[in-house]
């Protein structure tokens, strides 16, 4: 995996609106494999490094799909094939009674879906990342932005990255050891 | 947030994303734990251990210990369990439904309302379980593979409660969770202790802030919000099912999902209301927690409860206006029977004294507002009282009628349960940020983007 010993090159911003500019001339000066750095979400700034796959919803949509045919087979089988009681003379296929625990599973399903998938798409729990040997990184999370130009853009070189990211006069730039 | 000069701020001008974050994040880091928190949570931490008794004496002497009799089958464990889990809904409403119609004065509170949430339906859940008489075998609820070869019987509205509760106490967790990421992150990034950042690390899990994970997360967060809102009115639609799908007079209605929903709010924001005005009071969050939220809450209260009073009135007017000779008991027996104080007690609490919310100096008064929020969890509580115990003690034969009085025993698990839920809320104000440090940024005026 080290190829170089460097993560990549690292700016800092003060505001959002210098981040989110310096995004977009990064991505449209041909910088690939760039990433930013919020405390908050800001609107537009995955467009602006060029993130446009979100595939959480597709994986809500197949955890609900699972859920509610779990709890509809689910009851079906245990009523129907099963253990099938008559209570009161009612249907031992009672799918009005069944809608309940159905709609519950769905949204169980999908709910714990949402969770696991947005944190395993974004490659989460990661106990190391590389960008936390940046010490000014810890301001990531109160009121800094970061830009970074990752070492393995087909464009990376240290100097010519450095020289650009001045350009966008951020308030400080670090190398990123790996 | 755009709203004209008439109401107050959700957050006090001159804040910035460092001073949010540093005032949220100091109350968990910095500020020395105080005798009154000590004090505090002591009382609470001795209430727990005495619903730890009054629980292990259950185990041993059996269900007899309590004051639920023939005709009576459900007593003080019910009417709690609906209470406790009507509290928790005000916090996914908060979180959930605001979140979608965008309110965002909701980001001042939704945090420790969803905290508020979990520890209600952990005080409800215990209800149910001790409640079946042999609590050890509460697992039958579920459906399992078993050498019995016997499942659950799905027609049953005990059993979609259990699919309900669970639901809501594992999508409320996990809400909860995914909300606190980013925080946890800052407070990993903060503290200054070692052993502090390892463990907020750990929980943080390597959040950084990638402008990808934001995207998947507020994705995740919509998503979730979106799940939780029918969830939240499911749950207690499914509860008042339990009563409504019985054919007890007072139970047998169609009304009771819309009012039990209803109620449930109610008596959920009087509860936030209750939480939200000493803590904004001890830990100086006027600035976050302003007079907009005492207000809106206010009204959220004044709206359900007439909601609520509108459902009284239709269950009085079904009683004379049905022609049911039991039903028209039912609303005699309220009125006139032996436990009519307790009705006119809950007439007076949750329809007449809120009605005072008219008036829009108490709606930012933080003394009164406390103290009406309480006259409606007492209401609330009344309510759940007057349908279990009142509906029950007179039914069709008038052989079988009876009398409910609660034991000692009932009411120490009743008050343990408070202990347990607010012994709970003094670890989290103390552990994690009451706040959520970075909802609070997206609202400061340097977080606007432009086109």
């Amino acid at each position: 995996m080290k190829r170089t010993g460097v993560y990549g090159m690292m700016a800092e911003f003060d505001s959002v609106h210098t981040l989110l500019e310096a995004a977009n001339r990064t991505r449209e000066a041909g910088f690939k494999r760039i990433d930013a750095y919020s405390p908050f979400p800001v609107e537009g700034l995955a467009e602006a490094i060029g993130f446009h796959h979100d595939e959480v919803p597709l994986v809500v949509l197949i955890g609900g799909l699972i859920g509610g045919l779990t709890g509809y087979l689910m009851q079906y089988w245990i009523s129907v094939v099963s253990y099938p009681v008559n209570v009161g003379g009612k249907p031992y296929h009672s799918w009005p009674a069944f809608v309940i625990v159905t709609f519950e599973m769905t949204i169980l399903f999908a709910g714990i879906s949402a969770v696991l998938g947005m944190l395993a798409l974004n490659g989460l729990p990661m106990p190391y990342h590389p960008v936390f040997n940046v010490p000014r990184f810890a301001f990531a999370t109160k009121d800094r932005f970061f830009l970074i130009v990752f070492s393995s853009d087909p464009k990376y070189n240290s100097l010519d990255v450095r020289r650009f990211l001045e350009g966008l006069r951020p308030r400080s730039i670090s190398e990123v050891p790996d | 947030m755009d709203e004209p000069t008439k109401s107050a701020p959700v957050i006090e001008p001159g804040h910035t994303f460092g001073t949010v974050t540093d005032k949220i994040s100091s109350i968990v880091l910095t500020r020395p734990t105080s005798n009154a928190w000590f004090v505090g949570f002591g009382v609470m931490f001795l209430l727990t251990m005495m619903l730890l008794f009054a629980v292990g004496y259950l185990f041993v002497k059996g269900i007899g210990i309590w004051g639920v009799t023939i005709p009576i089958g459900w007593g003080f464990a019910i009417v709690n369990f609906v209470w406790w889990i009507g509290i928790g809904h005000a916090g996914t409403l908060i979180s959930a439904i605001l979140l979608l119609l965008r309110q965002s004065w909701r980001n001042s509170i939704n945090r420790f309302a969803e905290a508020m949430t979990l520890f209600a339906v952990a005080s409800a859940g215990i209800f149910p379980l001790i409640h079946v008489g042999r609590p050890w075998l509460a697992y039958w609820l579920f459906p399992y593979p078993n050498t019995m070869r016997v499942w659950p019987q799905f027609r049953s509205p005990l059993v979609w409660d259990v699919f309900a509760v669970s639901t809501y106490a594992t999508i409320s967790a996990l809400f909860w969770f995914i909300g606190l990421i980013p925080d946890l992150a800052t407070l990993r990034d903060r503290s200054d202790e070692r052993w502090k950042k390892i463990i907020y690390g750990i929980l943080a899990m390597g959040w950084r802030g990638s402008a990808r994970h934001w995207h998947r997360y507020e994705t995740a967060y919509l998503l979730l919000a979106g799940l939780a809102t029918p969830l939240v009115l499911s749950v207690h639609t499914v509860v008042s099912f339990d009563f409504a799908v019985g054919i007890v007079p007072g139970w047998h209605t169609t009304i009771f999902p819309p009012y039990f929903v209803a109620g449930a709010i109610y008596s959920g924001f009087a509860m936030v209301l209750m939480l939200a005005i000493p803590i904004r009071k001890v830990y100086a969050l006027e600035d976050f927690i302003t007079e907009r939220h005492l207000q809106n809450s206010a009204k959220v209260m004044l709206a359900t409860g007439l909601i609520v009073a509108y459902g009284y009135i239709i269950e009085a007017f079904m009683g004379w206006y049905g022609g049911n000779r039991y039903d028209a008991f039912l609303l005699w027996n309220r009125l006139h029977g032996p436990y009519s104080f307790f009705y006119y007690m809950l007439l007076v609490c949750n329809i007449v004294i809120p009605q005072v919310l008219w008036i829009p100096k108490l709606r930012t008064s933080p003394v009164w507002l406390f103290l009406i929020s309480g006259v409606v969890l007492v209401g609330m509580w009344l309510e759940r009282f007057i349908i279990v115990v009142v509906s029950l003690h007179r039914d069709f034969l008038t052989s079988s009628w009876g009398m409910y009085y609660p034991t000692r025993w009932d009411w120490m698990t009743y008050i343990g349960t408070i202990g347990l839920f607010l012994s709970a809320m003094f670890l989290f104000v103390r552990l994690l940020p009451m706040i959520s440090i970075f909802e609070m940024r997206t609202l400061l005026p340097e977080a606007e983007v432009k086109e």
